[in-house]
This record gives C-alpha cells, sequence and structure tokens, in this order.
C-alpha cells in the first residue's frame, strides 16, 4: 500500500513542473505581460523594465522561454514574487484571502452537494423504477442541464431584486462577503452573504452526486455477491451497509476526492456573478488586466491543488478496492 | 427418520410485463439426512428457482405457495425474520460462480467471520480460528495465510472451496449446491466434488445438488430428481434411473449423452416451454414421440414404475412393449 | 430413421417476430422515454422555426420596431407589435431572440461536430494500438480536464487568440467561427476518453479478434466494427457536446469574452448578458425570452442525450 502510494506520488513533481512550463507558456503568449506593464506603467525606465523582465521571466526567443520559466521558477519557490501589473501591489495577501474565500464557500457547498446527493441516490437506487427513483433522476438530469449562471441569475432575482420590491428589504444580498464597507469579522452576516452562492453551487453537486451514486448502487445491488451475502442470514441493514455501500461507495470516493481538488478553482462563473471575491473573482480580474505576476501564482495553486487531490484519489482508490492494488 | 428438508406442493411464479411466469408449478420433495439428492433439469425447469424460494432469495416480483421445512421449521408463508433465521444456520447454499459470489473488497476470513458470527455466540477471535480451521477442512493449502487474502487471490476451485468451507461454517442440515462445479474445468470440477463429499461425510450434511450434468449426478448423489417445466416428472435411486429410466425426457437426456459406441448425437428435439402458458396436463407432450391425446389431461403426480416413481402416464406401456 | 424434423428443433428460436437490428433495438427503447421523446418533438419544432426564419422574424435582428418619430420603442414591454417586447434600441426581442437561437445553435451543432470527428478518432485509435500514443493522450486530456473549465477556456481563447496564423483560419478572437474552434479544440478530449473507454471494452470481444484473423488492418477494424458499435456513446457524446456548447458561449458572453457576429447580430448567451442591468430597472421581458430559450434547448438536448444512453446501454435500469 505504501509503496503504490509513492510510487504514484513520484509523478507529483515531474508533472507539476511540466504543466506549470505549458501554463507559462500559454500566459505569456496570451496576456503579453511586457505589454500589459507597458501599458500601465507608460513611462518606465529600461532599467526597471529588465527587472520586471528579469524577475517574472520574460525572455524572448525560443530558449527565452526555456529560461524565462525557470528565472519565474526560481522566483516564486524563494518567495520573491514580482508585484501584480495593476497597482503595483503585493499578490500574496490578496491570493491568501481570495482563497480564503474560496474554500470556505467551495466547502460548504461541496459537503452539503455529498451529504444530500448521496443520501437522495442512495433513496432512488433502493426502489428502482417507483416514484422516487423518477423524481431523483429526473430532477438531478434538470439540476444538471440548468447551467449554473442560470440558477444564480434566478435566485438574484428572485431575492434580492424581487424580494425587495415586494417586501421591502433584500432578504439575501446578491453581492461580496460583507455589505460595503464592513469591517472585521462578523459570522452571521458572512452566512447571509454567502447563503445564495452556496445553493448555486450544491445545486449541481448534489445533481452530480445523487446520480452517480445511483447508478453505482444499481450496478452493485445486482452483483451476485449480494446474493451471497444474504443467504447468510444476516440482518438486511447489515448487507446493504456492509456489502452494498461498501462497494458502491468506491467510485464516489474517488469523485469526491477529485471534486474537492478542484474546488478552489471551480467557482468563477458564481463568484463573477456573486461578485464574492474569491479565487474565481480574483482571475476574473487579474485576467482581465492581463496580469501575469498575479495570474501566475494563482494558477500555481490551482494546479497543485489539483494534482495532488488527484493523487490522493488515485490513493483513496486502492484503499478501498483491494484489485486495484496488485495491478 | 425425520427428513431434514420437507417439501409439499411448492409453486413459484413470477410477474413480468410479458405476463405470469409459472417457474415451479407443484413439487414435492423429502430430504432425509446426509443424503445427496441430484436435481437434474435443463434452464428454465424450474431446479433453482424452486431452492431459491425456499431460501428467501427471489426477487419481490416473485410468489411463492405450499410449504417448505427446514428440520422442522417453516421457510414458506413465514415471516422474512424467521426465514432469515434459519439462511446459514440451518440450511446453506453455495452458488456457480464462485468470482462473482464473493464480496471483492472484503478478505476471505472475514467474509466467513461474519458468517459465523450471524448465527454463533463467538468472540472475532474465536470465530477467526474456526474459519482457519475451516479453509482447512475444505483442503485449501495455508488457509491462515489464504484466510487474510482477497477473492481475487484465488483460483476458481479455489474460491468454489471457500464458498463450501462459508456454507458449512455453522453445521448446517441441509446443503444447497446450485452448479457448482459448471463454471470450473473438468479436473477441478473433480476436486470440488470430492471436497462436498468431504464435508457430508464428516458432518453429516444432506446435499441438494442442482445441475444439468448427468455426469455429476452419476457421481455424487444417492437418488434423483428430474425436472421439467416446473414439476418434477421422475425420481429414483441414481442405479434405478441410470439403468431403466421410465419418463421420456429420462430417457431422452440419457440418449443425449455422448458416448464412444455411438455414430451420431441424439438431442431431444424441440425446446423447452414458454412458462407464461406452458402446455395443459404433461408439459413435455410437444417433444415427445411417445405422445397421445391423453396426455394433454395428464396429472402431474408421480407414481411407482418399475424401480422409478414417475409422471409419464404411458409409462407402464411404454416398459412392457418394445424399447 | 429420419434426419431431424426442421419443426421441432430450435431453428425457430428468433424467426417468429421481425428481425431486429441492434440499431432499432435502441430505437424503440428509446421511444419508452417520454421525456426524451417530447424533447425531440420540441427541438425539432424549434429548429423548425428557425429555418423559416425568413417567414418566421417579424423584424431583422437590427431593426427598429418602428420609426422613433412615432414615439418612443425602447423598452417597451410585450405587446401586439413586438410579442417579447422591445430592447433598450428598439429592437424586437421575438426577432432578436429567434436570430439568437440560429446562433447559438450553429455554434453548438458544429463545435460538437467537430469535437465528435476529431475525438472519436483520436479515441479510436488510443484505444486500440496502446503504448505510447495513448498513454500521452491520456496525461493530456487528464491534465486539461482537469483544470477549472472556465478557466483552460479563457487561456486557450487568449493564447490561440494571439498566435496570427491561427486566427488567419478561423478569424478574430470574437469571431463565431473562431468559437466554434475554440470548442472543438476543447471538446474532443471529452469524447477522445469516452471513445477510448468503449474500443477498450470492445476490443477484447471475440468479433475483433476473428477480423483480425481474417486479415483487416487497424483502419478497417475502426471504421467497419468499432466505431459502428459505439453509436451509443457517440450520440450521447453528441448531444452532451451541443449542450456544453451552447452553455460555455453564454458564459463567455456574460463574461464579456463571447463572440460579436458583427452589424448588430446576437447570440442567446450576448442577449442573457444584455439583459442583467436592465432586469434590474424591471425589464424582465429582456432577460425571461433569452432564458426560457436557453433552458429549452439545454433541458431537451439534455433529456435526449439521457434517453440516448438508456436506449444503447439499458444496464443502468430502473427508473427514467
Amino acid at each position: 500500500m505504501l509503496r503504490y502510494a509513492l510510487r504514484r506520488a513520484v509523478w507529483l513533481v515531474p508533472t507539476l513542473l511540466i504543466v506549470t512550463f505549458l501554463v507559462y507558456v500559454a500566459l505569456r503568449l496570451g496576456t503579453d505581460p511586457v505589454a500589459s506593464y507597458r501599458r500601465t506603467n507608460i513611462r518606465v525606465s529600461k532599467k526597471k523594465l529588465d527587472q520586471y523582465i528579469a524577475t517574472n521571466g520574460l525572455y524572448t526567443g525560443a530558449f527565452g522561454y526555456i529560461r524565462g520559466y525557470f528565472a519565474w521558477l526560481w522566483g516564486f519557490i524563494t518567495l520573491d514574487w514580482p508585484r501584480s501589473i495593476k497597482g503595483s501591489r503585493d499578490v500574496w495577501p490578496h491570493l491568501k484571502d481570495a482563497l480564503a474565500n474560496s474554500l470556505r464557500l467551495g466547502l460548504i457547498a461541496t459537503v452539503t452537494g455529498i451529504i444530500i446527493g448521496n443520501l437522495l441516490g442512495i433513496a432512488a437506487a433502493l426502489r428502482p423504477g417507483r416514484l422516487r427513483d423518477t423524481v431523483v433522476n429526473s430532477g438531478a438530469l434538470v439540476g444538471l442541464a440548468v447551467p449554473p449562471f442560470v440558477s444564480a441569475l434566478l435566485l438574484q432575482l428572485l431575492f434580492a431584486v424581487y424580494w425587495q420590491k415586494w417586501f421591502g428589504y433584500a432578504l439575501f444580498p446578491v453581492s461580496g462577503v460583507y455589505p460595503a464597507g464592513h469591517q472585521g469579522f462578523n459570522l452571521f452576516l458572512m452566512l447571509k452573504h454567502m447563503a445564495l452562492p452556496v445553493v448555486v453551487v450544491s445545486i449541481q453537486s448534489i445533481a452530480v452526486y445523487s446520480r452517480y451514486m445511483r447508478a453505482s448502487l444499481l450496478d452493485v445491488l445486482n452483483s451476485e455477491y449480494m446474493r451471497t451475502a444474504r443467504s447468510k442470514g444476516i440482518s438486511e441493514r447489515r448487507v446493504l451497509v456492509h456489502h452494498a455501500l461498501r462497494n458502491a461507495l468506491i467510485p464516489v470516493t474517488t469523485l469526491a476526492f477529485l471534486d474537492v481538488g478542484s474546488v478552489v478553482g471551480g467557482l468563477i462563473i458564481t463568484e463573477g456573478l456573486f461578485e464574492y471575491p474569491g479565487m474565481g473573482r480574483f482571475f476574473l480580474v487579474a485576467y482581465g488586466n492581463g496580469d501575469f505576476p498575479e495570474l501566475m501564482p494563482w494558477m500555481v495553486i490551482i494546479i497543485g491543488s489539483v494534482v495532488v487531490f488527484n493523487l490522493l484519489a488515485d490513493i483513496a482508490y486502492a484503499r478501498l478496492d483491494p484489485r486495484i492494488r496488485l495491478a | 427418520m425425520e427428513p431434514v428438508l420437507s417439501i409439499r406442493d411448492l409453486r413459484v411464479s413470477f410477474k413480468t410485463p410479458a405476463g405470469i411466469v409459472q417457474a415451479v408449478r407443484g413439487v414435492n420433495l423429502d430430504v432425509a439426512p446426509g443424503e445427496v439428492v441430484g436435481v437434474v433439469g435443463e434452464s428454465g425447469s424450474g431446479k433453482s428457482v424452486s431452492f431459491l424460494s425456499i431460501m428467501g432469495l427471489l426477487p419481490p416480483s416473485a410468489t411463492v405457495t405450499g410449504s417448505a421445512t427446514v428440520v422442522g421449521t417453516q421457510m414458506v408463508g413465514v415471516s422474512a425474520q424467521q426465514v432469515r433465521s434459519q439462511r446459514g444456520k440451518k440450511i446453506a447454499m453455495i452458488f456457480q460462480d464462485p468470482l462473482s459470489a464473493l464480496n471483492p473488497v472484503h478478505r476471505i476470513g472475514a467474509q466467513i467471520v461474519e458468517m459465523i458470527q450471524a448465527h454463533q455466540d463467538m468472540s472475532k477471535a474465536d470465530a477467526h480460528a474456526r474459519a482457519v480451521e475451516l479453509l482447512d477442512i475444505v483442503g485449501l493449502p495455508q488457509p491462515d495465510v489464504r484466510a487474510n487474502q482477497y477473492p481475487h487471490e484465488f483460483s476458481g476451485g479455489m474460491r468454489q472451496r471457500v464458498m463450501i468451507a462459508m456454507a458449512i461454517a455453522n453445521d448446517p442440515d441441509v446443503l444447497i449446491a446450485d452448479e457448482p462445479t459448471t463454471a470450473l474445468d473438468v479436473t477441478v470440477q473433480a476436486q470440488i466434488l470430492e471436497v462436498i463429499e468431504n464435508v457430508r461425510q464428516r458432518l453429516n450434511t444432506a446435499v441438494v445438488f442442482i445441475t444439468h450434468d448427468l455426469g455429476v449426478v452419476a457421481r455424487v448423489a444417492d437418488r434423483v430428481e428430474v425436472m421439467y417445466a416446473g414439476n418434477t416428472v421422475e425420481r429414483g435411486l441414481v442405479n434405478d434411473m441410470f439403468a431403466t429410466p421410465h419418463h421420456p425426457y429420462t430417457q431422452g437426456l440419457l440418449a443425449s449423452l455422448p458416448s464412444h459406441n455411438k455414430e451420431r448425437l441424439k438431442p431431444i428435439l424441440g425446446s423447452p416451454p414458454n412458462m407464461i402458458s406452458p402446455p395443459s396436463g404433461c408439459a413435455f407432450r410437444p417433444r415427445c414421440a411417445h405422445a397421445t391425446d391423453a396426455c394433454a389431461s395428464a396429472p402431474s403426480d408421480l407414481v411407482q414404475v418399475g424401480s422409478t416413481q414417475t409422471a409419464c402416464i404411458r409409462a407402464v406401456e411404454l416398459a412392457g412393449g418394445a424399447k | 430413421m429420419p434426419d431431424v424434423d426442421p419443426s421441432l428443433t430450435d431453428a425457430s428460436v428468433g424467426l417468429s417476430s421481425e428481425s431486429l437490428s441492434p440499431g432499432r433495438l435502441a430505437y424503440r427503447r428509446f421511444l419508452t422515454h417520454r421525456a426524451a421523446v417530447l424533447s425531440v418533438f420540441v427541438l425539432a419544432l424549434l429548429i423548425l422555426w428557425v429555418v423559416l426564419s425568413p417567414v418566421t422574424a417579424r423584424y431583422g435582428v437590427n431593426e427598429q420596431v418602428f420609426d422613433i418619430s412615432k414615439g418612443p420603442n425602447q423598452n417597451l414591454p410585450p405587446s401586439r407589435i413586438a410579442w417579447f417586447g422591445t430592447d433598450i434600441i428598439g429592437r424586437d426581442v421575438y426577432s432578436r431572440v429567434l436570430y439568437g437561437v440560429r446562433v447559438s445553435l450553429i455554434i453548438g451543432v458544429f463545435s460538437a461536430v467537430f469535437s465528435l470527428a476529431i475525438g472519436a478518432a483520436v479515441g479510436a485509435i488510443a484505444g486500440l494500438k496502446g503504448g505510447k500514443f495513448d498513454d500521452i493522450i491520456m496525461r493530456v486530456t487528464d491534465i486539461f480536464l482537469a483544470f477549472p473549465f472556465l478557466v483552460a477556456l479563457l487561456v486557450i481563447r487568449n493564447m490561440f487568440g494571439s498566435i496570427s496564423w491561427i486566427t488567419f483560419f478561423t478569424g478574430e478572437v470574437s469571431s463565431v467561427r473562431f468559437m466554434v474552434f475554440l470548442f472543438a479544440i476543447f471538446g474532443w478530449m471529452g469524447v477522445a476518453r469516452v471513445l477510448r473507454a468503449q474500443v477498450l471494452s470492445l476490443k477484447e470481444r471475440e468479433f475483433i479478434e476473428a477480423a483480425r484473423a481474417l486479415g483487416a488492418s487497424d483502419t478497417r477494424i475502426i471504421l467497419r466494427h468499432l466505431l459502428p458499435n459505439s453509436i451509443g456513446p457517440m450520440l450521447v457524446s453528441l448531444s452532451l457536446g451541443v449542450v456544453g456548447a451552447i452553455v460555455s458561449e453564454a458564459t463567455l458572453s456574460l463574461f464579456g469574452y463571447g463572440p460579436d457576429p458583427g452589424s448588430g447580430a446576437t447570440s442567446l448567451g450576448l442577449l442573457v448578458a444584455g439583459s442583467k442591468s436592465a432586469v434590474r430597472a424591471g425589464y424582465w421581458w429582456l432577460a425571461l425570452y433569452p432564458f426560457a430559450a436557453l433552458l429549452l434547448i439545454t433541458l431537451c438536448v439534455s433529456f435526449i442525450g439521457d434517453g440516448l444512453r438508456d436506449a444503447f446501454d439499458p444496464k443502468h435500469g430502473g427508473g427514467r
């Protein structure tokens, strides 16, 4: 088991390096950091420009990209990060806040989705073909088919705009983490502001997990070993939990790990529409400004999260399904 | 002696979109302690369904009527709780495909322990020791090592041994073996049959051997029940059955066995009947070379003809004449 | 002793009913999905409505409802003149939705078809050949699909958009052609994975072995044996691709990165995006109709996709 994990972990660093390199190339081509810098700082001195190019690793030419990548990488690892193009500010403090906000939003929604989605999926699979199965299945299908921005806009309309019109106040606010100008930490306000975004993200999450669990459990329930388990004379409860669920949870658990890994980056649409200051919003703003120094660290966090959780998903899968380990 | 398994007028039907399928249409059987009964028939004859119904392992779309008692405890028409209490304790079952019949994510030892702890009051450690013992009884080498392994680490024959070990864990009075060797190689088949025989002798367990393979029946069974279209059509001691079968279906089965002194294989013509609307009277009628009009209203009771009991109303007549 | 009497053999098995190809069987199974069948009708009507746009549209896409000198024509609620109301410049929302649906459908269908063509080819080859090629493809698609969708989309968009020889063929970043290209570049990876999985499961079947024994080349095996047996997953991928492309287009438009078909033409995404602020002011019709059209298309295609999946692979039994 440990050997398996180590074998997979060895690939971690090379994968990260290759992917960040590709992203580096793509961003350089797409956002043209030198031009952006020039545009924001019109009368920049050559010395400053050179310094900027050096810290960001923006050398030109074929090998320039490779040299440049390692220059950037060195700066990144030694925590000598260049400042942003727009506003020339330190990247990490804002990135950190954005990360915290996204984690809050994403994890609450994902956990909600996992719990409710799985319960619904189990309920549906236990009575296939009956009413509750049809309801869960169709509901999930609709939930998946409705694009998140639609539900986001609808909820915004309903709760913020129209509620305001009908009842004279906004039940759930539609933007930000706190009302404008608020300082300090206030749990109630924070939750109020997160309510709508969480619902929007949860809808998709619940839909996905309910379908997944339903399919997985149905597969398991139709397996031969269920009959063997029953023939032992153990309680039906034990049959369902110890035999059926134990097997059905394998693919679902893998999915959950992958889901968590991509949670920080997957909220862009929702955060954009609700003006929620998370990682998604951070990206949209930085991207709109073509802000290379802000985009690269952002990418590293996202990529790192995805790669690490992919690895964890693989290990979890091997832990849960003994057939994989010897393959 | 009291039979360990006593079935009376067992009927099983299934609700399907195409209609109601009458899978079992009145089966009677008594199994004495320690005897081996071979139940023979084609697919669709109702041989597996009969015993699955006694164990309560059929899907909810099945309707079961009649009576089946296991060491005196009724299994039909009683609460699920009652059926479950006997399952795995007094009556156990082993199935055809041991790979898919074992849960792939639990160790073998744990699966046997589960069987033990469901019906006996034993600590985990004791149950585990007993499990290793059982694996030894069925002839698994290095049972202590094997107990900690997973099903996919075993070969087909070994897995079937595990299934047998699991089934006998609580010393059942009846063991139902549903085509246990069908999925195995011929050489392994012989080994498994030996294991079952050993187990039977050691624990004096009655065995109901369900199969379509007459060769297997010849080897292991004391008695034979031949089933066709949901009924028993003939029964008798194994030697008598093979020597002088009296039902045309049994005769057909024996005649279709390949043997070195036959020139062409002689299959039984036709195919099994549609069980939604089976033929009236004797269900074998459409395929029987000796069928007469009277067969359309023939009862399904078994009558002693010579050394076997058969449902064929013309058996005496045909036996007396040229054969 | 006569030979076997044909009337008593098993030969009659299967002859009593009409011969049903797997395709026809799937067709029949599909017909039992009420939601999917209904969706087919609705979608067909929608497409008909769009195709007949010279007849069904009431105004041009950029045409004012009437001359402004006769009275204000901006932001009028639905009325006889403009069934869905007018927008901020006085254009008929109904006609604009019609043209928008057309553009969105074009983007959706074309990118899905291209994704399918590329993805099926790559996936089938990777699955059949295995080896290094397969490994590389799997890694690459793994990495790509692991990225947050919108991020990857935007980054790729800009990256390709600034490479001149690409834009030479596909048009500028804001053109419809580029959009189709972008989604196709994205979409093929998901399709490739699905097809690869399908090929892997078919590869071991005996009819492939038999074909090889007869000397069939890889190409022939793919074209004649593997792909025809993968119609199910391919159709499902196609429907998912259409939905994905339309939703992606709307998402991009929402953030200002959508297409700009020029001369006032529009897409559903653009209509939805443009209505955001107007709704706050109470002009609900500007949002409702484009939204409804968008939802209608995505729901219909989703249900059809679901129906197709169950029709070709009925193993996932139970309810619908």
